[in-house]
């Protein structure tokens, strides 16, 4: 018994959006996409590359990798990785970048 | 469930197992929980890097713009190209076309050893320059791009750089092995649609590589792009 099988012109389509996405990516990066919100400035240039990353890897999870056609137990197992993940990078960078904001003394 | 009496009794079954689905169940959920390592494993170098790419924004967008894109994008390209040429060689085993997987399987370990390849050129520039962590390290002092940024910041990027990619190259080079054994097994017609797991989980280990690069191409390679040109 094998997986489920996944048509072929799924994975043409997928590989055609994966490589427009890279392009899409490289293209962005050379745009000027900063912004103003409430007299901050923010650059978008990163949060735009990270959408754009997550879409690819999320295009190849769920196709490539034959997630969206697998049981609840290997989507829960993946969903749990990836959620895991998202408590490291969160909880790592909500301390240090919210770090400058409260002056102590000796910081 | 019901299974056919040929399907229990195939000689790819272990003896642990009562069928085949169920072998193919338990093998897919354990290629999972080692994948889910593997992300809280790479997961430990990208919150190192992104500490320090706050910390150290400047010499972080520095370092990145030494790097050349056209390099790191054509590996994207090529790493792209290998997760379809093995979801292709997938399908073949899952449908039982042997020369076609062999083929298939053939094109993904060319092209991983094509991204290797240009892996190793980039490596062999970043050593001419002398920007690789070190005694050796220095950075030039007339280049403009480093005007007011702290050359062991920008040490630090190059560190993080070698550590990043490098692991993930280390992930290729087993894959490339995990691969040649396949293709022996699939030129000898030990797959089926009745047994292809080995072809499945080394396809998932593949892709697992090919998003860890989808995330260090743009990290590493375009910060700060548009600032610096």
């Amino acid at each position: 018994m094998s997986g489920h099988i996944v048509p072929r012109r799924i994975y043409y389509g997928i590989f055609a959006a994966l490589m427009t996405l890279t392009l899409l990516t490289v293209w962005v990066a050379f745009q000027d996409v900063d912004t103003h919100l409430w007299g901050v400035h923010i650059a978008l240039n990163p949060v735009i590359a990270l959408a754009i990353a997550t879409t690819k890897a999320l295009l190849v999870v769920l196709y490539f990798m034959h997630v969206r056609y697998s049981s609840k137990l290997t989507k829960v197992t993946v969903l749990a990785g990836f959620f895991w993940l998202g408590i490291l990078l969160v909880m790592t960078m909500g301390d240090y970048i919210s770090r400058e904001w409260i002056k102590l003394p000796g910081n | 469930m019901s299974h056919s009496p040929e399907a229990a009794s195939h000689p790819a079954l272990q003896h642990h197992f009562d069928s085949m689905e169920q072998q193919h169940g338990a093998t897919t959920l354990g290629m999972w929980l080692f994948l889910v390592q593997e992300i809280m494993f790479f997961g430990g170098l990208f919150t190192v890097y992104f500490v320090y790419r706050l910390k150290y924004f400047t010499a972080f967008a520095a370092g990145s713009n030494t790097l050349d894109i056209r390099w790191g994008a054509i590996n994207t390209a090529i790493l792209i190209g290998s997760s379809l040429t093995m979801a292709l060689a997938v399908h073949a085993a899952q449908t039982g076309r042997r020369k076609l997987l062999v083929l298939f399987l053939g094109f993904t370990m060319l092209l991983g050893a094509g991204f290797l390849g240009v892996k190793a050129a980039e490596y062999h520039e970043k050593f001419e320059s002398h920007h690789v962590p070190g005694p050796a390290f220095h950075l030039d002092s007339h280049d403009k791009r480093f005007q007011g940024v702290d050359a062991s910041n920008v040490q630090l990027f190059f560190s993080l750089y070698f550590a990043m990619t490098g692991m993930h190259a280390l992930h290729m080079v087993i894959g490339l092995g995990i691969l040649s054994v396949l293709l022996v097994k699939s030129w000898k017609g030990r797959f089926s649609p009745e047994y292809n797991s080995p072809v499945e989980l080394t396809g998932l280990y593949w892709h697992f590589v090919d998003i860890v690069w989808i995330y260090l191409f743009p990290l590493l390679y375009l910060v700060d792009r548009y600032h610096h040109y």
